[in-house]
């Protein structure tokens, strides 16, 4: 056993470390397209202080250090580009607190969103969190590292923003928190001290998030979506806009895609609806798809397809096998909800180019402040040719987001290229110092958001 | 969704050992992206064929995951590169019928003394199977079965040393030969001496009969000794009438619960007793956590020796359920969960019975 391999076992267990071939293999690629690159060893510890001692160590034989969560980015975050030491963060999955009067939960850094859905629904049946569509498995840590969103987006903005504190072990190995919880012991607010949180969004090259805590909300006893479909990509700003007026609805979404081809060319729009009573549901309804779209169907623009009760999760994740072979990635980025005709277009234009039925979904965060529109693409993973594809077209999509004035979402190593090479020179030189400041051997997640 | 409910998953917590990381570790190695090794051996062979992710798994080639294993494990059967343990079980169940390695001609040892008689075209030919016949701890429990049989009228016969492995195990191991070779003798056997009902009491001898003998021309009526019992508590034949002052949950096993949709008999009998209370353990019916015993690992033992083995969790789940007795209906989850109990220092708090012995002490049964 060489000596990496040794001090690993004595700070987890023999079990929990690996440089065999087969975590190797495993851990070496994502589900998107992204090229596999092998971990030189692979970790899974239990606790922040097994944390704390692999970073010394990894410090200390300066070698790099990938944190991995659920491995949903499906953009190649956690693909250990340099090798390395990979750190499986799942086996820290406690469930820390519920408090359910301030409405927050503290979790250990491994807590997928399937298991706080059905711990809340059993424990605490009047509280939820704003659910991403990712696949059940991805972690609640991993989708605020990357600004993700869910199903509360529309009435409470980017998952991000509901942090209420941070547990993070620095890269040297220290524990630091944020929030609240950095005064006292409780977790109930991330203010109002001086922000100094530079962990979200920087893939773990600035230091891994051990414990968080995050804001939950009122789980209404009624649930549904709503259906609204227009055949004119023109009209759906103004009718998101006119949706996010009420300010009733927790998830509005836009959508298009080629199949099933019926609906090839029309647009979509999902209206989550939640409600305590019949009553209040009825009225909700009334003044949604009546007061606010009834214009639309009496011009004869578009038509209002029903409610379903009940919501089904996850959803996004639905068109990853139109290509069968299991492989799909998508392009996010955050735009103006006005730029949602265009995106629309150009999506299917490239969507085209490469024989890909087009996909192309727009999630409205906050009260119509902004969109998260994403272009996906579906692959084989047992047919190069349709990866490549693939790649080519994320790539363009890339180039579309920036040229668009959008800002790509959670973006692979190409899009972080193009980031940096428009970020404000002083913009791009703080992230310089920060990440010296914080990781002076430049160990943590090597490759990412590289600042030259 | 709890990835815990994977029991390779649950003991080691690396994505090699979880569905979908088994599954990409067999296309690479048959794509030979990777190299055979007793390691790959070892995570392909930890599966117990639970069928968990096949029940949580939304995609839909869900439910040939199960299959997808065992066409990978015969592949490696075939390349003739088995882990050690692996290789000495199914060893074991060709030279003696039994994966113990014990003798053929022991096989009814545990016969003396309850005056138990040979089938002789009685309605019922109760196959007993390997974990029965030789495991010390699962005899008491086929006992209280037999007893309780021949106080309530029930016409049964074994085959005692007749008797032969059922194959359930070495179909699940990936070793079509052996299996289709016992498969045939068994149905020879059963077919010479008049068989056309079978009561089995191990859940696994139960699936293969019912689900894969028929391939092979053997079409008998196989019931579970737990379906034959609420039938007889339903039809007033069995009045169990002795208190027993007990806080009871339930394990599914697997190959009664995902594999056979049988969850409701268990139940029912422990609701019929009287002074039972019957609670559930968190993971319940089709999302039970299973013992860790299933695909031969109750014998080649993958997942043992750790807190995070799958009995050893499950039983600090009944624990956590309230429950002073943890029921169960399969002699190898019996062994295994008793096992657990001892590790886990549960013995002055929650022991392990079958049903037939929970029955047994209701009806006065000795």
């Amino acid at each position: 056993m060489d000596n990496i391999l040794r001090s690993l076992a004595d700070i987890v267990d023999e079990t929990h470390v690996s440089n065999r071939q087969e975590e190797l293999f495993i851990y070496s690629f994502d589900l998107g397209t992204a090229e596999p690159r092998r971990p030189d060893y692979v970790v899974s510890p239990e606790s922040v202080e097994q944390i704390q001692a692999i970073l010394r160590l990894a410090n200390r034989n300066k070698i790099p250090v990938v944190p991995l969560g659920g491995g949903l980015s499906l953009a190649g975050l956690a693909v250990p580009l340099k090798g390395g030491i990979l750190i499986d963060l799942k086996r820290m999955d406690r469930i820390i607190e519920v408090n359910e009067k301030s409405r927050y939960a503290v979790l250990e850094c491994g807590v997928s969103q399937a298991q706080l859905t059905s711990y809340l629904e059993k424990h605490h049946p009047q509280l939820t969190h704003s659910e991403p569509g990712a696949p059940p498995t991805a972690t609640i840590a991993g989708n605020l590292m990357i600004h993700g969103q869910g199903d509360l987006a529309q009435p409470y903005g980017f998952n991000s923003d509901l942090i209420n504190g941070l547990e993070v072990v620095l890269p040297t190995g220290e524990i630091c928190r944020l929030g609240s919880c950095a005064v006292g012991s409780e977790w109930f607010t991330n203010h109002p001290l001086p922000d100094i949180n530079v962990f979200l969004g920087w893939y773990g090259t600035t230091g891994i998030i051990t414990k968080l805590s995050m804001r939950l909300f009122p789980a209404k006893r009624i649930r549904g979506t709503g259906q609204f479909v227009v055949d004119n990509e023109e009209l759906v700003p103004e009718i998101l806009f006119k949706l996010t007026h009420t300010q009733m609805a927790e998830d509005i979404i836009a959508y298009s895609r080629a199949i099933p081809p019926f609906s090839d060319g029309l647009q979509h729009i999902t209206v989550n609806i939640a409600a305590d009573t019949e009553k209040e549901l009825e009225w909700k309804q009334e003044v949604l798809w009546d007061d606010t779209l009834g214009e639309y169907i009496r011009n004869g623009d578009g038509a209002y397809l029903g409610f379903t009760m009940g919501l089904e999760r996850p959803q996004i994740s639905k068109t990853s096998d139109y290509k069968k072979g299991g492989g799909f990635e998508y392009v996010g980025s955050i735009m103006p909800i006005e730029k949602y005709p265009d995106c629309y277009r150009i999506g299917r234009k490239i969507s085209e180019k490469h024989n890909i039925p087009y996909t192309v979904t727009g999630r409205c965060v906050g009260v119509g402040h902004s969109m998260m529109f994403a272009w996906t693409y579906a692959f084989n993973r047992a047919e190069p040719d349709t990866i490549r594809h693939a790649k080519e077209a994320l790539h363009e999509t890339d180039d579309i987001v920036v040229e668009l004035g959008g800002v790509i979402w959670k973006p692979g190593i190409y899009g972080q290229k193009l980031i940096m090479e428009r970020l404000d020179p002083a913009t791009r030189e703080l992230m310089k110092k920060i990440k010296k400041l914080l990781d002076p051997n430049g160990i943590m997640n090597p490759g990412n958001w590289d600042v030259k | 969704m709890d990835v815990n409910n994977c029991p390779p998953y649950a003991r080691f917590r690396m994505e090699t050992f979880s569905c979908g990381g088994r599954l990409w570790l067999t296309r690479a190695w048959l794509n030979t992206q990777i190299e055979w090794s007793e390691h790959l051996a070892e995570i392909l062979y930890s599966c117990t064929t639970c069928r968990n992710c096949e029940i949580k798994c939304p995609l839909r080639f869900n439910v040939d995951i199960v299959n997808m294993v065992v066409a990978a494990r015969s592949e490696m059967v075939e390349s003739g590169r088995l882990p050690s343990a692996v290789k000495l079980f199914l060893e074991n169940v060709e030279l003696q019928g039994n994966p113990y390695g014990s003798s053929r001609t022991k096989r009814d040892a545990w016969v003396k003394g309850c005056e138990v008689d040979y089938f002789k075209r009685q309605e019922y030919l109760l196959y007993v199977g390997c974990t029965a016949s030789y495991d010390t701890r699962a005899q008491k429990s086929i006992i209280a079965l037999t007893k309780l049989f021949q106080k309530f009228g029930i016409s049964f016969g074994i085959l005692g040393v007749q008797e032969n492995c059922d194959g359930n195990e070495v179909h699940k191991l990936g070793e079509e030969g052996l299996f289709e070779t016992l498969a045939e003798k068994n149905i020879a056997l059963f077919k010479k001496l008049g068989v056309s009902k079978i009561i089995t009491f191990s859940p696994h001898a139960f699936n293969i009969f019912k689900n894969h003998y028929p391939q092979y021309g053997g079409n008998f009526n196989v019931f579970h000794y737990t379906q034959i019992l609420v039938d007889l508590i339903k039809n007033k034949n069995i009045i169990p009438d002795s208190r027993l002052q007990a806080k009871i949950c339930f394990h599914d096993p697997c190959y009664l619960g995902r594999w056979n949709n049988e969850y409701e008999a268990p139940r029912e009998i422990i609701k019929n007793i009287p002074g039972v209370e019957l609670v559930e353990m968190e993971k319940n019916r089709e999302s039970a956590l299973c013992c860790g015993g299933g695909a031969g690992n109750f014998q080649i033992d993958l997942l043992g020796g750790s807190k995070d083995s799958p009995s050893r969790r499950r039983v600090r789940e009944a624990k956590a359920s309230g429950a002073n007795v943890l029921a169960v209906a399969c002699p190898k989850c019996l062994v295994m969960l008793e096992d657990a109990i001892k590790s886990e220092e549960l013995e002055h708090t929650l022991e392990v019975k079958d049903i037939s012995e929970i029955l047994a002490e209701s009806c006065n049964v000795d």
